[in-house]
Protein backbone atom coordinates (compact mmCIF):
# COMPACT_ATOMS: atom_id res chain seq x y z
CA UNK A 1 0.00 0.00 0.00
CA UNK A 2 1.51 3.29 -1.07
CA UNK A 3 0.08 6.47 0.44
CA UNK A 4 2.47 9.34 0.02
CA UNK A 5 0.43 11.61 -2.25
CA UNK A 6 -2.36 12.64 0.12
CA UNK A 7 -2.89 15.87 -1.81
CA UNK A 8 -3.86 13.84 -4.86
CA UNK A 9 -6.43 11.93 -2.82
CA UNK A 10 -7.85 15.23 -1.58
CA UNK A 11 -7.88 16.72 -5.10
CA UNK A 12 -9.75 13.77 -6.64
CA UNK A 13 -12.11 13.49 -3.68
CA UNK A 14 -13.02 17.19 -3.86
CA UNK A 15 -13.35 17.04 -7.64
CA UNK A 16 -15.78 14.14 -7.40
CA UNK A 17 -17.86 15.78 -4.66
CA UNK A 18 -17.91 18.96 -6.72
CA UNK A 19 -19.40 16.96 -9.60
CA UNK A 20 -22.02 15.68 -7.14
CA UNK A 21 -22.82 19.26 -6.06
CA UNK A 22 -23.36 20.24 -9.70
CA UNK A 23 -26.09 17.63 -9.95
CA UNK A 24 -27.32 18.07 -6.40
CA UNK A 25 -30.97 18.50 -7.33
CA UNK A 26 -31.28 15.25 -9.25
CA UNK A 27 -28.69 13.50 -7.10
CA UNK A 28 -30.71 13.98 -3.93
CA UNK A 29 -34.28 14.50 -5.07
CA UNK A 30 -34.50 11.41 -7.25
CA UNK A 31 -33.71 8.89 -4.48
CA UNK A 32 -35.97 10.76 -2.02
CA UNK A 33 -38.89 10.82 -4.46
CA UNK A 34 -38.31 7.19 -5.41
CA UNK A 35 -38.28 6.16 -1.75
CA UNK A 36 -41.45 8.12 -1.08
CA UNK A 37 -43.12 6.37 -3.99
CA UNK A 38 -42.05 2.99 -2.62
CA UNK A 39 -43.60 3.96 0.70
CA UNK A 40 -46.83 4.99 -0.97
CA UNK A 41 -47.02 1.82 -3.07
CA UNK A 42 -45.61 -0.80 -0.73
CA UNK A 43 -46.08 0.78 2.67
CA UNK A 44 -49.51 2.26 1.94
CA UNK A 45 -51.18 -0.09 -0.53
CA UNK A 46 -49.67 -3.42 0.52
CA UNK A 47 -49.07 -2.42 4.15
CA UNK A 48 -52.77 -1.90 4.67
CA UNK A 49 -53.33 -5.58 3.86
CA UNK A 50 -50.18 -6.93 5.51
CA UNK A 51 -49.83 -5.11 8.80
CA UNK A 52 -46.86 -6.99 10.28
CA UNK A 53 -43.90 -9.15 9.21
CA UNK A 54 -42.26 -11.17 11.94
CA UNK A 55 -43.82 -8.88 14.53
CA UNK A 56 -42.57 -5.68 12.82
CA UNK A 57 -44.98 -3.15 11.24
CA UNK A 58 -44.71 -3.66 7.46
CA UNK A 59 -43.97 0.01 6.71
CA UNK A 60 -41.05 -0.08 9.15
CA UNK A 61 -39.97 -3.54 7.92
CA UNK A 62 -39.24 -2.28 4.39
CA UNK A 63 -37.12 0.71 5.50
CA UNK A 64 -33.78 -1.18 5.71
CA UNK A 65 -34.47 -2.77 2.32
CA UNK A 66 -35.26 0.61 0.79
CA UNK A 67 -32.07 2.15 2.17
CA UNK A 68 -30.01 -0.78 0.95
CA UNK A 69 -31.61 -0.69 -2.50
CA UNK A 70 -30.86 3.00 -2.90
CA UNK A 71 -27.33 2.57 -1.60
CA UNK A 72 -26.59 -0.38 -3.91
CA UNK A 73 -27.75 1.64 -6.92
CA UNK A 74 -26.13 4.93 -5.95
CA UNK A 75 -22.83 3.35 -4.94
CA UNK A 76 -22.50 1.48 -8.21
CA UNK A 77 -23.64 4.44 -10.29
CA UNK A 78 -21.42 7.03 -8.60
CA UNK A 79 -18.27 4.94 -8.52
CA UNK A 80 -18.63 3.56 -12.04
CA UNK A 81 -19.45 6.97 -13.47
CA UNK A 82 -16.55 8.57 -11.58
CA UNK A 83 -13.90 6.46 -13.30
CA UNK A 84 -15.76 5.86 -16.57
CA UNK A 85 -16.15 9.56 -17.42
CA UNK A 86 -12.40 10.34 -17.50
CA UNK A 87 -12.00 7.30 -19.74
CA UNK A 88 -14.83 8.51 -21.97
CA UNK A 89 -13.64 12.13 -22.21
CA UNK A 90 -9.96 11.23 -22.38
CA UNK A 91 -9.00 13.13 -19.22
CA UNK A 92 -7.81 9.84 -17.72
CA UNK A 93 -4.41 10.71 -19.24
CA UNK A 94 -3.85 13.13 -16.37
CA UNK A 95 -4.54 10.56 -13.67
CA UNK A 96 -2.34 7.96 -15.37
CA UNK A 97 0.54 10.39 -15.84
CA UNK A 98 0.38 11.77 -12.28
CA UNK A 99 2.47 10.42 -9.39
CA UNK A 100 -0.56 8.69 -7.88
CA UNK A 101 -0.59 5.05 -6.74
CA UNK A 102 -3.43 2.60 -7.34
CA UNK A 103 -4.28 2.67 -3.63
CA UNK A 104 -4.53 6.47 -3.61
CA UNK A 105 -6.69 6.41 -6.74
CA UNK A 106 -9.07 3.86 -5.23
CA UNK A 107 -9.32 5.67 -1.89
CA UNK A 108 -10.12 8.94 -3.64
CA UNK A 109 -12.70 7.69 -6.14
CA UNK A 110 -14.31 5.06 -3.93
CA UNK A 111 -14.20 7.38 -0.92
CA UNK A 112 -16.02 10.14 -2.81
CA UNK A 113 -18.61 7.75 -4.25
CA UNK A 114 -19.16 6.13 -0.83
CA UNK A 115 -19.63 9.57 0.74
CA UNK A 116 -22.38 10.40 -1.75
CA UNK A 117 -23.97 7.03 -1.20
CA UNK A 118 -23.93 7.47 2.59
CA UNK A 119 -25.47 10.93 2.29
CA UNK A 120 -28.29 9.48 0.21
CA UNK A 121 -28.74 6.53 2.57
CA UNK A 122 -29.00 8.93 5.49
CA UNK A 123 -31.50 11.14 3.68
CA UNK A 124 -33.69 8.13 2.93
CA UNK A 125 -33.45 7.05 6.56
CA UNK A 126 -34.61 10.53 7.64
CA UNK A 127 -37.33 10.59 4.96
CA UNK A 128 -38.61 7.23 6.18
CA UNK A 129 -39.06 8.69 9.65
CA UNK A 130 -41.55 11.14 8.18
CA UNK A 131 -43.77 8.21 7.25
CA UNK A 132 -43.20 5.67 9.97
CA UNK A 133 -41.54 5.20 13.32
CA UNK A 134 -38.45 3.06 12.71
CA UNK A 135 -36.60 1.74 15.77
CA UNK A 136 -32.84 1.14 15.51
CA UNK A 137 -31.69 -1.64 17.82
CA UNK A 138 -27.96 -1.31 17.07
CA UNK A 139 -27.22 2.24 15.84
CA UNK A 140 -23.43 1.84 15.70
CA UNK A 141 -23.74 -1.45 13.88
CA UNK A 142 -26.21 0.22 11.51
CA UNK A 143 -23.74 3.02 10.71
CA UNK A 144 -20.89 0.53 10.35
CA UNK A 145 -22.94 -1.70 8.08
CA UNK A 146 -23.93 1.25 5.91
CA UNK A 147 -20.28 2.27 5.54
CA UNK A 148 -19.21 -1.28 4.67
CA UNK A 149 -21.99 -1.66 2.12
CA UNK A 150 -21.22 1.73 0.57
CA UNK A 151 -17.53 0.86 0.21
CA UNK A 152 -18.20 -2.66 -1.10
CA UNK A 153 -20.65 -1.54 -3.76
CA UNK A 154 -18.52 1.47 -4.71
CA UNK A 155 -15.61 -0.92 -5.26
CA UNK A 156 -17.91 -3.05 -7.40
CA UNK A 157 -18.99 0.08 -9.31
CA UNK A 158 -15.36 1.09 -9.76
CA UNK A 159 -14.68 -2.28 -11.38
CA UNK A 160 -17.66 -1.77 -13.69
CA UNK A 161 -16.45 1.70 -14.61
CA UNK A 162 -13.03 0.37 -15.62
CA UNK A 163 -14.54 -2.59 -17.45
CA UNK A 164 -17.25 -0.68 -19.33
CA UNK A 165 -16.47 0.52 -22.82
CA UNK A 166 -19.83 2.16 -23.46
CA UNK A 167 -22.66 3.78 -21.50
CA UNK A 168 -24.77 0.71 -22.24
CA UNK A 169 -22.24 -1.57 -20.57
CA UNK A 170 -22.17 0.83 -17.64
CA UNK A 171 -25.90 0.33 -17.14
CA UNK A 172 -26.33 -3.32 -17.98
CA UNK A 173 -25.17 -4.95 -14.73
CA UNK A 174 -26.92 -2.56 -12.30
CA UNK A 175 -30.17 -2.72 -14.27
CA UNK A 176 -30.22 -6.35 -15.31
CA UNK A 177 -28.50 -7.98 -12.36
CA UNK A 178 -28.38 -5.87 -9.20
CA UNK A 179 -31.89 -4.41 -9.39
CA UNK A 180 -33.69 -7.78 -9.88
CA UNK A 181 -31.49 -9.43 -7.24
CA UNK A 182 -32.39 -6.66 -4.79
CA UNK A 183 -36.12 -6.99 -5.45
CA UNK A 184 -35.84 -10.76 -5.05
CA UNK A 185 -33.46 -10.46 -2.11
CA UNK A 186 -36.02 -9.63 0.54
CA UNK A 187 -36.13 -5.84 0.29
CA UNK A 188 -39.93 -5.88 0.55
CA UNK A 189 -40.59 -9.22 2.20
CA UNK A 190 -39.07 -11.74 4.54
CA UNK A 191 -37.48 -14.80 2.95
CA UNK A 192 -39.25 -16.83 5.66
CA UNK A 193 -42.56 -15.90 3.99
CA UNK A 194 -41.62 -17.80 0.80
CA UNK A 195 -42.69 -21.35 0.14
CA UNK A 196 -40.18 -24.06 -0.76
CA UNK A 197 -38.29 -24.42 -3.09
CA UNK A 198 -38.22 -20.59 -3.56
CA UNK A 199 -37.04 -20.07 -0.02
CA UNK A 200 -33.97 -22.26 -0.56
CA UNK A 201 -33.36 -20.82 -4.03
CA UNK A 202 -33.50 -17.28 -2.63
CA UNK A 203 -30.74 -18.12 -0.17
CA UNK A 204 -28.35 -18.37 -3.16
CA UNK A 205 -28.92 -14.67 -3.76
CA UNK A 206 -26.08 -12.82 -1.97
CA UNK A 207 -28.21 -9.68 -1.65
CA UNK A 208 -30.41 -11.58 0.85
CA UNK A 209 -27.50 -11.68 3.31
CA UNK A 210 -26.79 -7.96 2.93
CA UNK A 211 -30.38 -6.81 3.41
CA UNK A 212 -30.89 -9.28 6.24
CA UNK A 213 -27.76 -8.05 8.01
CA UNK A 214 -28.83 -4.43 7.72
CA UNK A 215 -32.33 -5.31 8.90
CA UNK A 216 -30.77 -7.01 11.93
CA UNK A 217 -29.18 -3.68 12.95
CA UNK A 218 -32.69 -2.16 13.02
CA UNK A 219 -34.80 -4.88 14.58
CA UNK A 220 -32.27 -7.27 16.12
CA UNK A 221 -33.37 -10.07 13.78
CA UNK A 222 -33.04 -10.96 10.12
CA UNK A 223 -33.61 -13.74 7.61
CA UNK A 224 -30.14 -15.17 8.23
CA UNK A 225 -27.67 -14.92 11.10
CA UNK A 226 -25.74 -11.63 11.25
CA UNK A 227 -22.44 -13.59 11.12
CA UNK A 228 -23.32 -14.85 7.62
CA UNK A 229 -24.12 -11.31 6.53
CA UNK A 230 -20.78 -10.04 7.76
CA UNK A 231 -18.96 -12.91 6.01
CA UNK A 232 -20.68 -11.95 2.75
CA UNK A 233 -19.73 -8.29 3.10
CA UNK A 234 -16.14 -9.21 3.94
CA UNK A 235 -16.08 -11.63 1.00
CA UNK A 236 -17.39 -9.00 -1.38
CA UNK A 237 -14.82 -6.47 -0.17
CA UNK A 238 -11.99 -8.96 -0.60
CA UNK A 239 -13.04 -10.09 -4.07
CA UNK A 240 -13.55 -6.51 -5.30
CA UNK A 241 -10.19 -5.37 -3.93
CA UNK A 242 -8.47 -8.35 -5.54
CA UNK A 243 -10.05 -7.61 -8.94
CA UNK A 244 -9.18 -3.90 -8.76
CA UNK A 245 -5.64 -4.75 -7.71
CA UNK A 246 -5.32 -6.99 -10.75
CA UNK A 247 -6.79 -4.29 -13.01
CA UNK A 248 -4.20 -1.75 -11.88
CA UNK A 249 -1.33 -4.23 -11.99
CA UNK A 250 -2.08 -5.23 -15.56
CA UNK A 251 -3.45 -1.86 -16.70
CA UNK A 252 -6.63 -3.64 -17.83
CA UNK A 253 -8.68 -1.17 -19.90
CA UNK A 254 -6.74 1.68 -18.31
CA UNK A 255 -3.43 1.61 -20.10
CA UNK A 256 -2.60 0.71 -23.68
CA UNK B 1 24.34 19.64 -20.27
CA UNK B 2 23.04 16.76 -18.14
CA UNK B 3 20.59 14.31 -19.64
CA UNK B 4 17.06 14.46 -18.28
CA UNK B 5 15.55 11.57 -20.24
CA UNK B 6 17.37 8.34 -21.01
CA UNK B 7 15.60 5.83 -23.21
CA UNK B 8 17.23 2.49 -23.80
CA UNK B 9 16.03 -0.32 -26.08
CA UNK B 10 12.41 0.75 -25.77
CA UNK B 11 9.98 -1.61 -27.45
CA UNK B 12 6.21 -1.76 -27.65
CA UNK B 13 4.36 -4.69 -29.17
CA UNK B 14 0.57 -4.78 -29.12
CA UNK B 15 -1.47 -7.94 -28.64
CA UNK B 16 -2.17 -7.90 -32.38
CA UNK B 17 1.56 -8.38 -32.95
CA UNK B 18 2.04 -4.85 -34.29
CA UNK B 19 5.37 -3.41 -33.21
CA UNK B 20 4.91 0.28 -32.51
CA UNK B 21 8.46 0.77 -31.19
CA UNK B 22 11.45 -1.33 -32.18
CA UNK B 23 14.24 -0.78 -29.69
CA UNK B 24 14.45 2.99 -29.45
CA UNK B 25 17.53 4.54 -27.80
CA UNK B 26 17.43 8.26 -27.12
CA UNK B 27 18.87 10.76 -24.68
CA UNK B 28 17.32 14.19 -24.14
CA UNK B 29 19.44 16.92 -22.62
CA UNK B 30 18.07 19.14 -19.87
CA UNK B 31 16.89 22.51 -21.11
CA UNK B 32 16.71 21.70 -24.80
CA UNK B 33 13.79 21.73 -27.19
CA UNK B 34 13.64 18.39 -28.92
CA UNK B 35 11.34 17.90 -31.89
CA UNK B 36 10.22 14.40 -32.73
CA UNK B 37 9.12 14.18 -36.32
CA UNK B 38 7.42 11.32 -38.06
CA UNK B 39 4.44 10.41 -40.21
CA UNK B 40 1.17 9.15 -38.73
CA UNK B 41 1.60 5.85 -36.92
CA UNK B 42 5.38 6.26 -36.70
CA UNK B 43 5.40 5.70 -32.93
CA UNK B 44 5.71 9.29 -31.65
CA UNK B 45 2.65 9.26 -29.40
CA UNK B 46 3.36 5.70 -28.24
CA UNK B 47 6.81 6.75 -27.10
CA UNK B 48 5.48 9.77 -25.21
CA UNK B 49 2.67 7.69 -23.70
CA UNK B 50 5.14 5.17 -22.32
CA UNK B 51 7.42 7.83 -20.84
CA UNK B 52 4.45 9.53 -19.16
CA UNK B 53 2.88 6.34 -17.79
CA UNK B 54 -0.16 6.13 -20.06
CA UNK B 55 1.04 3.06 -21.91
CA UNK B 56 3.22 0.13 -20.87
CA UNK B 57 6.46 -0.76 -22.58
CA UNK B 58 7.05 -4.29 -23.79
CA UNK B 59 10.78 -3.97 -23.23
CA UNK B 60 13.59 -1.56 -22.53
CA UNK B 61 13.90 1.13 -19.91
CA UNK B 62 13.25 4.84 -19.48
CA UNK B 63 14.62 7.19 -16.85
CA UNK B 64 13.28 10.69 -16.28
CA UNK B 65 15.38 13.00 -14.14
CA UNK B 66 17.24 9.91 -12.98
CA UNK B 67 14.09 8.06 -11.91
CA UNK B 68 13.00 4.83 -13.57
CA UNK B 69 9.46 5.25 -14.94
CA UNK B 70 8.38 1.88 -13.50
CA UNK B 71 10.47 1.35 -10.37
CA UNK B 72 10.32 4.97 -9.24
CA UNK B 73 7.29 6.21 -11.13
CA UNK B 74 6.50 8.95 -8.62
CA UNK B 75 9.91 10.59 -9.04
CA UNK B 76 9.72 10.29 -12.82
CA UNK B 77 6.15 11.56 -13.20
CA UNK B 78 6.72 14.37 -10.75
CA UNK B 79 9.14 15.87 -13.28
CA UNK B 80 6.78 15.54 -16.23
CA UNK B 81 4.04 17.74 -17.63
CA UNK B 82 2.03 16.34 -20.52
CA UNK B 83 -0.14 18.05 -23.10
CA UNK B 84 -1.70 15.25 -25.16
CA UNK B 85 -2.77 15.49 -28.75
CA UNK B 86 -6.51 15.23 -28.11
CA UNK B 87 -8.39 18.10 -26.49
CA UNK B 88 -9.43 16.26 -23.35
CA UNK B 89 -10.94 18.50 -20.70
CA UNK B 90 -13.62 18.48 -18.04
CA UNK B 91 -16.07 20.64 -19.93
CA UNK B 92 -18.15 21.74 -16.92
CA UNK B 93 -15.22 22.79 -14.75
CA UNK B 94 -14.00 26.36 -14.40
CA UNK B 95 -10.56 27.09 -15.80
CA UNK B 96 -9.01 27.98 -12.45
CA UNK B 97 -10.51 24.92 -10.76
CA UNK B 98 -9.20 22.46 -13.31
CA UNK B 99 -5.69 23.96 -13.22
CA UNK B 100 -5.69 23.94 -9.41
CA UNK B 101 -6.91 20.33 -9.49
CA UNK B 102 -3.94 19.34 -11.66
CA UNK B 103 -1.49 20.85 -9.18
CA UNK B 104 -3.10 18.89 -6.34
CA UNK B 105 -3.06 15.70 -8.39
CA UNK B 106 0.71 16.00 -8.66
CA UNK B 107 0.97 16.34 -4.90
CA UNK B 108 2.00 19.99 -4.84
CA UNK B 109 0.73 22.35 -2.09
CA UNK B 110 -1.66 25.13 -3.06
CA UNK B 111 0.08 28.05 -4.72
CA UNK B 112 -2.43 30.59 -6.04
CA UNK B 113 0.40 32.92 -7.10
CA UNK B 114 1.89 30.28 -9.39
CA UNK B 115 -1.51 29.37 -10.83
CA UNK B 116 -2.16 33.05 -11.52
CA UNK B 117 1.24 33.41 -13.24
CA UNK B 118 0.60 30.37 -15.46
CA UNK B 119 -2.86 31.63 -16.40
CA UNK B 120 -1.56 35.13 -17.11
CA UNK B 121 1.33 33.79 -19.20
CA UNK B 122 -1.18 31.85 -21.27
CA UNK B 123 -3.60 34.79 -21.55
CA UNK B 124 -6.17 32.81 -19.59
CA UNK B 125 -6.44 34.96 -16.47
CA UNK B 126 -9.46 36.85 -17.78
CA UNK B 127 -11.15 33.52 -18.47
CA UNK B 128 -10.30 31.94 -15.13
CA UNK B 129 -13.92 31.76 -14.01
CA UNK B 130 -15.26 30.60 -17.36
CA UNK B 131 -16.37 27.03 -17.83
CA UNK B 132 -14.14 25.15 -20.25
CA UNK B 133 -17.03 24.39 -22.57
CA UNK B 134 -17.41 28.14 -23.17
CA UNK B 135 -13.87 28.42 -24.56
CA UNK B 136 -12.65 28.19 -28.15
CA UNK B 137 -10.49 25.27 -29.29
CA UNK B 138 -7.34 27.36 -29.03
CA UNK B 139 -8.21 28.45 -25.51
CA UNK B 140 -8.88 24.86 -24.50
CA UNK B 141 -5.43 23.95 -25.79
CA UNK B 142 -3.99 26.68 -23.58
CA UNK B 143 -5.91 25.30 -20.59
CA UNK B 144 -4.30 21.93 -21.20
CA UNK B 145 -0.87 23.57 -21.26
CA UNK B 146 -1.74 25.45 -18.05
CA UNK B 147 -2.71 22.16 -16.41
CA UNK B 148 0.57 20.59 -17.51
CA UNK B 149 2.55 23.55 -16.11
CA UNK B 150 0.58 23.83 -12.88
CA UNK B 151 2.96 21.59 -10.93
CA UNK B 152 6.15 23.23 -12.25
CA UNK B 153 7.49 20.28 -14.28
CA UNK B 154 11.09 20.03 -15.46
CA UNK B 155 10.06 18.32 -18.70
CA UNK B 156 7.10 19.30 -20.82
CA UNK B 157 5.75 16.97 -23.48
CA UNK B 158 3.74 18.66 -26.19
CA UNK B 159 2.10 16.14 -28.48
CA UNK B 160 1.08 18.03 -31.61
CA UNK B 161 0.56 21.27 -29.65
CA UNK B 162 -0.61 23.38 -32.56
CA UNK B 163 -2.77 20.82 -34.34
CA UNK B 164 -5.96 22.53 -35.40
CA UNK B 165 -5.09 26.01 -34.12
CA UNK B 166 -5.00 29.11 -36.28
CA UNK B 167 -1.81 30.74 -37.50
CA UNK B 168 -1.89 33.55 -34.95
CA UNK B 169 -2.32 31.18 -32.04
CA UNK B 170 0.39 28.95 -33.41
CA UNK B 171 2.78 31.89 -33.38
CA UNK B 172 1.72 32.67 -29.79
CA UNK B 173 2.34 29.07 -28.85
CA UNK B 174 5.82 29.14 -30.35
CA UNK B 175 6.53 32.30 -28.39
CA UNK B 176 5.31 30.64 -25.22
CA UNK B 177 7.45 27.56 -25.82
CA UNK B 178 10.47 29.83 -26.33
CA UNK B 179 9.70 31.57 -23.03
CA UNK B 180 9.34 28.24 -21.25
CA UNK B 181 12.75 27.21 -22.48
CA UNK B 182 14.13 30.39 -20.96
CA UNK B 183 12.91 29.18 -17.57
CA UNK B 184 14.89 25.96 -17.99
CA UNK B 185 12.03 23.62 -18.87
CA UNK B 186 13.00 20.84 -21.26
CA UNK B 187 10.49 20.57 -24.08
CA UNK B 188 9.81 17.53 -26.18
CA UNK B 189 7.49 18.23 -29.00
CA UNK B 190 5.97 16.07 -31.67
CA UNK B 191 4.63 17.75 -34.71
CA UNK B 192 3.51 17.39 -38.27
CA UNK B 193 4.40 21.00 -38.94
CA UNK B 194 8.01 20.85 -40.00
CA UNK B 195 8.22 24.62 -39.81
CA UNK B 196 7.43 24.29 -36.12
CA UNK B 197 10.49 22.12 -35.54
CA UNK B 198 12.55 24.30 -37.82
CA UNK B 199 11.47 27.39 -35.91
CA UNK B 200 12.00 26.14 -32.37
CA UNK B 201 13.92 22.90 -31.97
CA UNK B 202 17.53 22.57 -30.88
CA UNK B 203 17.62 18.95 -31.95
CA UNK B 204 15.46 16.88 -34.22
CA UNK B 205 14.66 13.19 -34.11
CA UNK B 206 12.98 11.45 -37.01
CA UNK B 207 10.99 8.33 -36.21
CA UNK B 208 9.37 6.06 -38.73
CA UNK B 209 7.73 2.63 -38.33
CA UNK B 210 8.84 2.47 -34.72
CA UNK B 211 12.51 3.12 -35.42
CA UNK B 212 14.44 6.25 -34.65
CA UNK B 213 16.07 6.97 -37.97
CA UNK B 214 18.22 9.85 -36.87
CA UNK B 215 18.81 12.32 -34.07
CA UNK B 216 20.70 15.43 -34.98
CA UNK B 217 21.32 18.97 -33.98
CA UNK B 218 18.87 20.86 -36.19
CA UNK B 219 21.44 23.19 -37.72
CA UNK B 220 23.90 20.35 -38.29
CA UNK B 221 21.17 18.22 -39.81
CA UNK B 222 20.20 20.88 -42.25
CA UNK B 223 23.82 21.45 -43.10
CA UNK B 224 24.56 17.77 -43.49
CA UNK B 225 21.50 16.67 -45.35
CA UNK B 226 20.43 19.97 -46.81
CA UNK B 227 20.60 20.47 -50.51
CA UNK B 228 20.59 23.71 -52.40
CA UNK B 229 18.82 24.55 -55.56
CA UNK B 230 20.49 26.83 -58.09
CA UNK B 231 18.10 28.60 -60.43
CA UNK B 232 19.65 30.18 -63.50
CA UNK B 233 17.37 32.75 -65.14
CA UNK B 234 18.25 32.67 -68.83
CA UNK B 235 18.57 35.64 -71.12
CA UNK B 236 16.67 33.76 -73.82
CA UNK B 237 14.26 30.87 -73.66
CA UNK B 238 15.42 27.34 -74.44
CA UNK B 239 13.22 24.79 -76.17
CA UNK B 240 15.02 21.85 -74.51
CA UNK B 241 17.94 21.12 -72.23
CA UNK B 242 21.08 20.91 -74.42
CA UNK B 243 22.69 17.48 -74.48
CA UNK B 244 25.96 19.07 -73.32
CA UNK B 245 24.37 19.73 -69.89
CA UNK B 246 23.36 16.11 -69.31
CA UNK B 247 26.02 15.45 -66.65
CA UNK B 248 24.47 18.09 -64.35
CA UNK B 249 20.97 16.63 -64.66
CA UNK B 250 19.39 20.08 -64.86
CA UNK B 251 15.69 20.71 -65.37
CA UNK B 252 14.12 23.31 -67.59
CA UNK B 253 11.53 25.40 -65.78
CA UNK B 254 9.47 28.54 -66.28
CA UNK B 255 8.57 27.87 -69.93
CA UNK B 256 12.22 27.41 -70.83
CA UNK B 257 13.29 30.63 -69.13
CA UNK B 258 15.03 28.95 -66.16
CA UNK B 259 17.42 26.10 -65.56
CA UNK B 260 17.24 24.44 -62.16
CA UNK B 261 20.20 22.55 -60.73
CA UNK B 262 20.09 20.75 -57.35
CA UNK B 263 23.44 20.29 -55.66
CA UNK B 264 24.78 18.87 -52.45
CA UNK B 265 26.35 21.55 -50.28
CA UNK B 266 28.58 18.95 -48.61
CA UNK B 267 29.99 17.54 -51.86
CA UNK B 268 33.63 18.15 -52.64
CA UNK B 269 32.64 19.60 -55.98
CA UNK B 270 29.22 21.14 -56.12
CA UNK B 271 29.28 21.46 -59.92
CA UNK B 272 28.05 25.06 -59.82
CA UNK B 273 31.10 26.76 -61.32
CA UNK B 274 31.57 24.09 -63.99
CA UNK B 275 27.92 24.38 -64.96
CA UNK B 276 28.18 28.15 -65.33
CA UNK B 277 31.38 27.76 -67.37
CA UNK B 278 29.68 25.24 -69.66
CA UNK B 279 26.73 27.58 -70.15
CA UNK B 280 29.20 30.27 -71.20
CA UNK B 281 30.95 27.86 -73.58
CA UNK B 282 27.60 27.04 -75.17
CA UNK B 283 26.78 30.72 -75.55
CA UNK B 284 23.76 30.47 -73.25
CA UNK B 285 23.50 33.83 -71.53
CA UNK B 286 21.85 34.35 -68.14
CA UNK B 287 20.62 37.42 -66.34
CA UNK B 288 20.16 36.19 -62.76
CA UNK B 289 21.15 33.44 -60.33
CA UNK B 290 19.28 32.29 -57.23
CA UNK B 291 20.07 29.64 -54.62
CA UNK B 292 17.64 28.20 -52.06
CA UNK B 293 18.32 25.95 -49.07
CA UNK B 294 16.12 22.88 -48.71
CA UNK B 295 13.84 22.95 -45.66
CA UNK B 296 13.57 20.47 -42.83
CA UNK B 297 10.41 19.28 -44.51
CA UNK B 298 12.34 18.31 -47.64
CA UNK B 299 14.84 16.46 -45.48
CA UNK B 300 12.10 14.68 -43.59
CA UNK B 301 10.25 13.66 -46.75
CA UNK B 302 13.47 12.37 -48.25
CA UNK B 303 14.33 10.34 -45.17
CA UNK B 304 10.91 8.75 -44.98
CA UNK B 305 10.98 8.12 -48.72
CA UNK B 306 14.38 6.41 -48.44
CA UNK B 307 13.00 4.21 -45.67
CA UNK B 308 10.03 3.19 -47.82
CA UNK B 309 12.26 2.36 -50.77
CA UNK B 310 14.57 0.32 -48.54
Amino acid sequence: MSLSNLRAIAAIYKFELHRFRRTLLTGLLVPVITTTLYFVVFGGAIGSRMTEVDGIPYAAFIVPGLIMMAMFTESIFNASFGIYMPKFTGTIYELLSAPVSATETIIAYVGAAATKSLIIGTIIFVTAHLFVDVPVAHPFAMAGFMILIAISFCLFGFILGIWAQSFEQLQVIPMLLIMPMTFLGGAFYSVQMLAEPWRTITLFNPIVYLISGFRWTFFGKGDVAIEFSLIFVAGMLTVCLAIIGWMFRTGYRLKK
Amino acid sequence: MASIIEISGLTKRYASGFEALKGVDLTIEEGEIFALLGPNGAGKTTMISIICGIARATGGSVKVAGHDIVGDYRGARDAIGLVPQELSTDQFERVIDTVTFSRGLFGKPRNPAHIEKVLRDLSLWDKRNAKILELSGGMKRRVMIAKALSHEPRVLFLDEPTAGVDVELRRDMWKLIGELRETGVTIILTTHYIEEAEEMADRVGVINRGELMLVEDKAALMKKLGKKTLTVVLAERLAAVPAELAEWDVTLKGDGQEIEYIFDTQAERTGVSSLLRRLGDLGIGYKDLNTAQSSLEDIFVELVHQEKVA
